[in-house]
């Protein structure tokens, strides 16, 4: 099956995280499920300030800036695994190094 | 015709549970399963009149898996045709193999053990964790699931459905956890069990799940692998310490409600009532239990307070000394308002009411047992031994208001009525 790792974190605990710790750990948590056939892929998104918000209603298109709502935890990236279940699946997102401050979603993908 | 009757039922007391955890791992669903079961055992009513079969469970998985199949594919038939040749395909492949004798083979007690940690799976709410267990593990009635917890039928059933569902989509697998999960996953399934005793054990004494909680850890405990060293330390100290814990406490029940329904406190209960056998079963059980980790688990502590409960010829002899040091022990392992209650409780019965009643009144203004009926009872009881009756009737009153349970209810409404005897 495949899971998305959907990885939330307040973007003030991340500025608190030592910048070249947290790549180093993201790059060999990654290079590790690439070995082990988990990876299939990966973005780290530009933070929530950058973020734009669409919505359609009755044919008009309204764009606002930010999110929906106002939380405090915030999409900052994910990763898209091959598991063979949900407790492989939950095992690789606790590897994730934003596990340790923020938190990780894992969902299942549809298949087709 | 009574004889296949009583046979069936014998059947589905038997093996129901063993025969869907079977059916669940051959079919790959839960509902196929529980749908395929079911026909089988209408069709057992037909063809057990005449001759049971030599293996009963065997049958039932025999025929419940052909039937499930037939289920699956008079569902794929609704489907597009090159769909439903790949699917039937698997199916035949499937089926291949149903002949009583080799379902025998492929049974085990294994089955058991994946659908108990299947249903305990941390990744379900904790109430679907309970409700899925007592249907399918206990074999227990959709109906009485939902009395138990005081929801109705319907919102019961969309629990299991919702339960379900979460397993398939979620991927959530049907096995026992490898070593490294496996402690863990056993606490959960401890959680699971402890919270079908408790809330069996508050509410109506005729429609008790203690036996189901109490078959539950046995079964636990005689098929988790390792019953030696191996186990971890852990599980050898929770598992019997929670098995304990059950017994020592539902021993009591013969004594805990009158003649009336009417809860019996410990203080005022007949102790020739309370049951010998389970008491000796749960006292054997503790001493390993304690030693088995460092520090021990928290519900072999609270199995060697209700031993001391158990040993006590009367309430006087209580070593109750010894019971608040093991309520501090405990507070330590797992802090909880609770325990802090109990704790001051058993305080009370060393050093006095007056001693106990500002640490239950610093726990009523913390607030976090807002809502928990144990502490205006508690506070109540203390300001009555202290003859402040008009402050113990206002607490009883709280407690009153905030009772789940109808015995608790008289209970309360007795103190007061006595309370406000008196003053009289």
């Amino acid at each position: 099956m495949q899971y998305l790792l959907l990885i939330y974190s307040a973007e003030s605990d991340d500025q608190n995280q030592d910048a070249a710790t947290l790549m180093a750990d993201y790059g060999a948590f990654t290079q590790g499920i690439i070995q082990n056939g988990n990876f299939k892929s990966a973005d780290r998104l530009k933070p929530v300030n950058t973020a734009t918000t669409v919505r359609v209603r009755d044919g008009k298109t309204l764009t606002t800036d930010g999110p929906f709502a106002e939380t405090r935890e915030q999409l900052g990236g994910y990763y898209l695994v091959e598991a063979k279940d949900l407790d492989e699946a939950v095992g690789i997102a606790a590897k994730v190094p934003t596990a340790k401050h923020g938190s990780i979603e894992v969902r299942p993908v549809w298949s087709m | 015709m009574g004889g296949a009757a009583s046979c069936i039922d014998d059947a589905f007391r038997r093996h129901g549970a063993e025969a869907l955890a079977t059916l669940i791992r051959l079919v790959g669903d839960f509902d196929l399963a529980e749908e395929g079961l079911q026909e089988a055992f209408a069709a057992a009513a037909v063809a057990w009149a005449n001759a049971p079969p030599d293996n009963p469970r065997a049958w039932l998985i025999a025929v419940g898996r052909r039937r499930a199949l037939d289920q699956l594919r008079r569902k794929v038939s609704a489907r597009a045709r090159h769909e439903r040749l790949a699917v039937e395909a698997e199916i035949d492949r499937q089926a291949a193999p149903v002949e009583p004798n080799e379902a025998e083979v492929a049974f085990g007690d294994d089955d058991l053990l994946r659908l108990i940690f299947t249903c305990c799976h941390p990744a379900l709410a904790l109430e679907a964790q309970v409700a899925l267990t007592l249907r399918t593990v206990c074999s227990l009635p959709t109906t009485a699931v939902a009395r138990a917890f005081l929801v109705t039928e319907e919102t019961m059933a969309q629990r299991l459905v919702r339960a379900k569902a979460k397993i398939r989509a979620a991927g959530i697998p049907y096995r026992t956890p490898p070593r490294e999960l496996l402690d863990e996953r056993v606490r959960g399934v401890l959680a699971v069990i402890y919270l079908v005793f408790t809330e069996a054990y508050a509410g109506d004494p005729r429609q008790s799940l203690a036996a189901e909680a109490i078959g539950l850890a046995r079964r636990l405990d005689a098929l988790l692998p390792g019953r030696g060293p191996e186990r971890s330390g852990q599980a050898r100290s929770d598992v019997p310490g929670l098995l304990a814990l059950m017994l020592l406490h539902d021993a009591r029940r013969p004594a805990r409600y009158d003649a009336a329904g009417d809860l019996v406190l410990l203080e005022d209960q007949d102790r020739g009532l309370w049951d010998r056998a389970m008491i000796a079963e749960g006292l054997a059980l503790v001493e390993p239990a304690l030693k088995a980790a460092t520090p021990p688990s928290a519900y072999a502590v609270q199995a060697a307070i209700a031993a001391l409960h158990a040993q006590a010829p009367t309430p006087q002899a209580t070593d109750w000394r010894q019971i608040e040091g093991l309520y501090a022990v405990l507070l330590r392992l797992s802090p909880s308002p609770v325990i802090e209650l109990n704790h001051a409780a058993a305080l009370a019965m060393v050093d006095g009411p007056a001693a106990a009643l500002p640490r239950v009144e610093a726990l009523a203004a913390r607030g976090t047992l807002d809502g928990y009926d144990v502490l205006p009872a508690v506070r109540a009881d203390l300001l009555r031994r202290l003859g402040r009756r008009d402050e113990a009737s206002a607490a009883y009153r709280d407690a009153l208001r905030l009772a789940r349970h109808n015995p608790e209810r008289r209970f309360f409404r007795r103190r007061l009525a006595e309370l406000e005897g008196r003053s009289g």
